[in-house]
């Protein structure tokens, strides 16, 4: 009953100038997944609209929550997606392999994409509390560093090496903006060049050593892991300046581009739409992520501001990682593209990221008001 | 970022408003970073898409685009009047690629299951499998019908490396009649491979010709392969045509054979193991040349499978060697009427006569007549058409063997021609010269004796002695051809008086149409006489067989050279009967032969109730060994290695240089059986000259496992 007498309101005071372009995306996303299904709706482009239905419709649901609200859930959700993860370590312990996700009987759950919002959130909840005083001091440092370490550490041990990457990049980028000394950031990246190539040789699982050694130079392995990188490249660079056409991609139809219509979804879609389809694709992504940061440089209190930059900042890794993945600059890890790649549960963690901006905004609009 | 410095610095005030202002910078950085990855993907993507756009763009076109060799149909092989000889038979096949089976034992038995194919057959497809170069094809199955070829087709993409294919397989019409003639053809060994580069040698369905003319005019037949371009998934899958380049047929190759004769020929030779070569006597063309037992070339495409090869090689006729260019056999009595024309040359008088009493004595030896009884007395033609030896025997002394020698190179003996084949093995022209060079004696008088009968060193192929008796019949260096359709220069006169001639061709002429050795090789035609000469050749000494029962091997080789019309000469013909007992399983064949050449029905009706006798034509006669030795062997006969097969098969054609003992001591000839119910001589009197002859070089090759 309420709802029916906010709803022209609330749609009213929706960020249309951010949601139109996503759609749009979104929309373009449909329609290189229609594509690679070889002209079907089914199985990928209707799902995939009808998710991002759904989820806007619970981003909009979350956009509404109060500021107190997402006060008071950070740290009850941070430890209840930590018992998740360890639960899904202990289940695929029981089961005698790696498992990743939770089957909840009507959809299957990945927490390890739960955390990579809520490392955002329970980090803006933490910095906020903290004396400002302290920031600068280890207090301000350690326990951010186990909120991150925790889940990470799970993450990584699945393994999964990509949403672990996810984890960390969200928090560190949550600390830099929360003020702690430029020197340990320039101190850990001193550090991470010296543990790195250690880790690098003792961590990492050989699927993952040997996607990086492939990456450096994929030729080295034409028809393993490096196939992956060439076939895309090889797909971005057919595809030229206004692409194949519609429908006339080669390579994701003749399958010789591997997860076509997931993580390689960009690749799919610049051969058919060319450098012109990339282009918008990048203009939608700065248009959404900019909206975010000014969202976040609006915000009135620290809580805000961090939690909407972070979230912004997690949306960034995610478009970041994938597109130098499918264009040859990063190695090959499983990350997804916001809002054009097929899959739920990655949908949903970007959707939760847009909500909580849409959040944000809306607590910038009416400061101080606790609705 | 200057003010970020400041963090360097310990116990700083941090208040809100500072936290607040180093958000606002900071927030700043973290957009220009992400502003300028941004940028850097844009750029990226501008270099992939624009900068390097054609290569990609080709790149993705080679994915996408097969192309696929279509093998070129093969040139056809005619004969004479224009009868395919080897050709092209449409045909649905399946191959398998090595490199691209996943799993070799599932893949063969899920093709052995829709192919049906019998244990032998899979047997067979597992040796070629493991003994194949990873990237050569090996042929599964060929001429299947279209339901078996499509429940093959569809289930492909589970089957990763079997390729089906509608394509051409090669036909042999005649079958085994041809085999050695023409050869076969089978899929290119690595060794071909490396030699010719050419990537149609491992396209699948292609093949190489193997042996005799397939493989001599190899390059002429093959043509040009055609290509068809198909667009493919990443798995393998063919999407859609998008073009077909068509092939180039090879070059047609028409042969001086004629299918008929030699179709005739092989069958008519029967159960025996021999050699039959018909050729025109005035152009030298090579109407026939057969050499049975033979393979099917129809069935060796395939290559050869365990059971086929024990067959082959079980078999002590041979079957692996064309006797026709690699047999050397003694020559028997063959060879007078060439020793009477090198007598005549050199000036004796062929009125001039030696009393026969049986036997010569030379030196402190008796040489033999083969009639122990004697011929009485004997001139020169008597010499020839009762094969008398004592005649030749007395007269050589006198001559000496190096007029005989010459007149035997001029006659061809001894010699290599110029013929499209692989090899040919040319055999011994024995002289005083040769045997001091080979085996530092000097030439005895009993050397000269036996080889005025065609024994001792004297070794000779049947194509030889077809060439001797062309030569003979018409006076020319007549020159054997393969190859059809070169402009016919008339051979130049061997330079032998017309009037010698005319008296040996009589000789020869009563061989079988007078008081002669063969009086049942005359033909059936009143008006058309045959000139001809027998010879026995022994295989082993008196003392150990008669030459005539026993073992099969230690009979005697008989021979029949002849020509025909004996006073127009037209066609010249040479049999070699190995084993056969001696020159009446010759002639009959040479008769049969010269009787078709001129009546096909005649000849016919002649040979299909000796067909009834034998269990067939010699395709169903060696599909009817096939069948025994499958109920027999079933899967059980030994595998046989690469090396060994190929070591066989050429050892089988190389030219062999038989172990010629020396020969110290005349050689009796056989008793020549006469139509007129000669005794057995051997039976009268113990040679006293117990050396076995110089064995021909087939006889031990066949027993051989």
């Amino acid at each position: 009953m309420i709802s029916r007498s906010i709803v022209p309101d609330a749609i009213a005071r929706q960020p249309w100038h951010m949601l139109i372009p996503l759609m749009s995306l979104v929309s373009l996303g449909a329609a290189v997944l229609y594509s690679a299904a070889g002209g079907n709706l089914q199985p990928y482009a209707l799902s995939h609209v009808m998710r991002f239905l759904i989820f806007l419709c619970m981003a909009i649901v979350i956009s509404r929550f109060s500021r107190d609200f997402f006060r008071m859930a950070a740290y009850p959700v941070y430890g209840a997606i930590v018992v998740l993860l360890v639960l899904v370590e202990a289940i695929g312990a029981v089961g005698g392999g790696s498992q990743r996700w939770l089957n909840l009987g009507f959809m299957t759950l990945q927490p390890s994409e739960l955390m990579k919002p809520a490392i955002v959130l329970v980090l803006a909840r933490f910095y906020e509390t903290l004396p400002h005083a302290m920031t600068a001091s280890w207090r301000g440092l350690v326990p951010a560093g186990v909120l991150i370490g925790i889940p990470a550490l799970f993450v990584m041990i699945q393994p999964d090496l990509g949403t672990a990457l996810a984890i960390c990049f969200g928090g560190a980028v949550t600390m830099f903006l929360a003020g702690l000394p430029l020197s340990w950031f320039i101190g850990a990246g001193a550090t991470a060049a010296v543990v790195a190539p250690i880790a690098f040789f003792t961590l990492l699982h050989d699927y993952q050593r040997n996607r990086v050694l492939v990456f450096l130079d994929p030729e080295s392995d034409p028809l393993g892991t490096g196939y992956h990188i060439t076939q895309s490249k090889i797909a971005i660079g057919s595809g030229g300046f206004l692409g194949k056409g519609f429908g006339n991609g080669s390579q994701s139809h003749l399958q010789y581009l591997p997860e076509s219509h997931t993580d390689f979804v960009f690749a799919t879609m610049a051969e058919e739409w060319g450098m012109l389809g990339g282009l918008f694709v990048l203009f939608v992504f700065a248009i959404v992520l900019s909206w975010g940061l000014r969202v976040a440089r609006r915000a009135p209190d620290r809580f805000s501001s961090l939690l909407a930059a972070g979230m912004s900042a997690t949306i960034f890794f995610y478009v970041a990682i994938n597109l130098m993945m499918v264009m040859g600059l990063a190695p090959v890890v499983g990350i997804p593209l916001p809002f054009m790649s097929h899959g739920g549960t990655s949908m949903l963690t970007n959707m939760i990221c847009v909500g909580t901006l849409m959040a944000v905004n809306r607590w910038n609009r009416r400061p101080g008001s606790i609705s | 970022m200057k003010i970020s410095f400041k963090r360097f610095f310990p116990q700083r005030h941090v208040s809100a408003g500072t936290l607040r202002n180093s958000f606002d910078r900071r927030s700043i950085v973290v957009g220009s970073i992400q502003g300028g990855v941004g940028v850097l993907l844009a750029a990226r993507l501008g270099y992939l898409s624009i900068a390097q756009n054609a290569k990609y763009e080709l790149q993705a076109e080679s994915n996408r685009v097969n192309l696929s060799l279509i093998p070129p149909r093969r040139g056809w092989i005619m004969d004479r009047n224009g009868t395919p000889l080897a050709s092209n038979r449409a045909d649905f096949r399946v191959d398998l690629i090595p490199e691209r089976v996943q799993d070799p034992a599932h893949t063969i038995q899920t093709l052995g299951k829709l192919l049906s194919l019998s244990p032998i057959a899979m047997q067979d497809l597992e040796d070629k499998l493991e003994r194949a170069r990873r990237f050569a094809p090996v042929e599964v199955a060929s001429g299947l019908d279209w339901d078996t070829f499509a429940a093959v087709s569809v289930r492909l993409p589970d089957l990763p490396g079997v390729v089906t294919q509608r394509g051409f397989s090669r036909f042999y019409p005649l079958g085994p009649s041809v085999g050695h003639l023409i050869g076969y053809v089978g899929p290119a060994s690595a060794e071909e491979y490396e030699k010719d580069r050419d990537p149609v040698l491992i396209t699948p369905g292609y093949k190489v010709g193997k042996d005799a003319l397939e493989k001599f005019y190899e390059k002429d037949l093959r043509g040009k392969p055609g290509a068809r371009r198909v667009e493919v998934t990443a798995s393998g899958r063919i999407v859609r045509d998008l073009d077909t380049r068509e092939d180039v047929p090879g070059k047609t190759l028409k042969l001086t054979i004629d299918a008929g004769i030699q179709e005739y020929a092989s069958r008519r030779i029967g159960p025996e193991s021999a050699a039959v070569v018909v050729m025109d006597c005035q152009t030298g063309d090579i109407l026939a040349m057969c050499s049975m037992p033979s393979f099917d070339p129809n069935s060796f495409s395939d290559g050869i499978g365990r059971l086929e090869w024990k067959m082959l090689s079980d078999d002590d006729h041979v079957p692996l060697r064309n006797k026709v260019l690699r047999g050397l056999y003694p020559p028997g009595s063959t060879v007078k009427p060439m020793v009477a024309l090198s007598f005549m040359e050199a000036g004796l008088d062929p009125n001039e006569s030696v009393f026969c009493g049986g036997g010569l004595r030379v030196g402190n030896r008796v040489f033999h007549c083969w009639n122990r009884r004697g011929h009485g007395s004997v001139n020169m033609a008597k010499g020839i058409y009762q094969s008398c030896d004592v005649y030749f025997y007395h007269f050589a002394q006198r001559i000496g063997m190096d007029p005989i020698a010459a007149m035997a190179g001029r006659l061809g003996l001894g010699k290599d021609f110029p013929l499209p084949v692989s090899g040919q093995s040319y055999g011994t022209v024995p002289n005083p010269a040769w045997k001091l060079k080979k085996y530092g004696k000097e030439w005895q008088t009993f050397d000269t004796v036996n080889a005025t009968i065609g024994q001792g060193y004297f070794l000779v192929n049947p194509l030889q002695q077809a060439v001797q008796v062309s030569r003979i019949a018409s006076g020319r260096i007549i020159m054997p051809r393969l190859v059809h359709g070169h402009e016919h220069e008339v051979a130049p006169s061997l330079g032998i008086p017309s009037d010698h001639l005319a008296y040996i061709h009589q000789a020869m002429s009563d061989v079988a149409n007078g008081p002669g050795s063969a009086r049942h090789a005359a033909l059936p035609f009143p008006d058309i006489k045959l000139a001809g000469k027998t010879g026995t050749a022994q295989v082993v000494g008196l003392n150990i067989g008669s030459g005539k029962g026993g073992l099969w091997k230690h009979r005697d080789h008989g021979h029949f050279i002849c020509f025909a019309p004996f006073d127009n000469p037209r066609y010249a013909c040479a049999v070699v009967c190995e084993h056969g007992g001696g020159s009446p399983s010759a002639y009959p064949i040479a008769r049969d032969v010269l009787t078709y050449i001129f009546d096909k029905q005649k000849g016919m009706d002649v040979l299909t109730e000796l067909e009834k006798k034998w269990g067939g034509t010699p395709k169903e006669r060696l599909d009817a060994r096939y069948r025994t030795y499958s109920a027999q062997y079933g899967v059980g006969a030994p595998a046989v290695s690469a090396e060994e097969e190929n070591r066989k098969l050429q050892g089988a054609d190389t030219p062999q240089d038989p172990s010629q003992p020396i020969v110290r001591d005349a050689a009796s000839p056989a008793p020549e059986p006469d139509p007129a119910d000669q005794p057995p001589a051997a039976a009268a009197t113990p040679s006293p000259s117990p050396t076995p002859t110089a064995p021909a070089p087939g006889n031990t090759g066949g027993n051989t496992p």
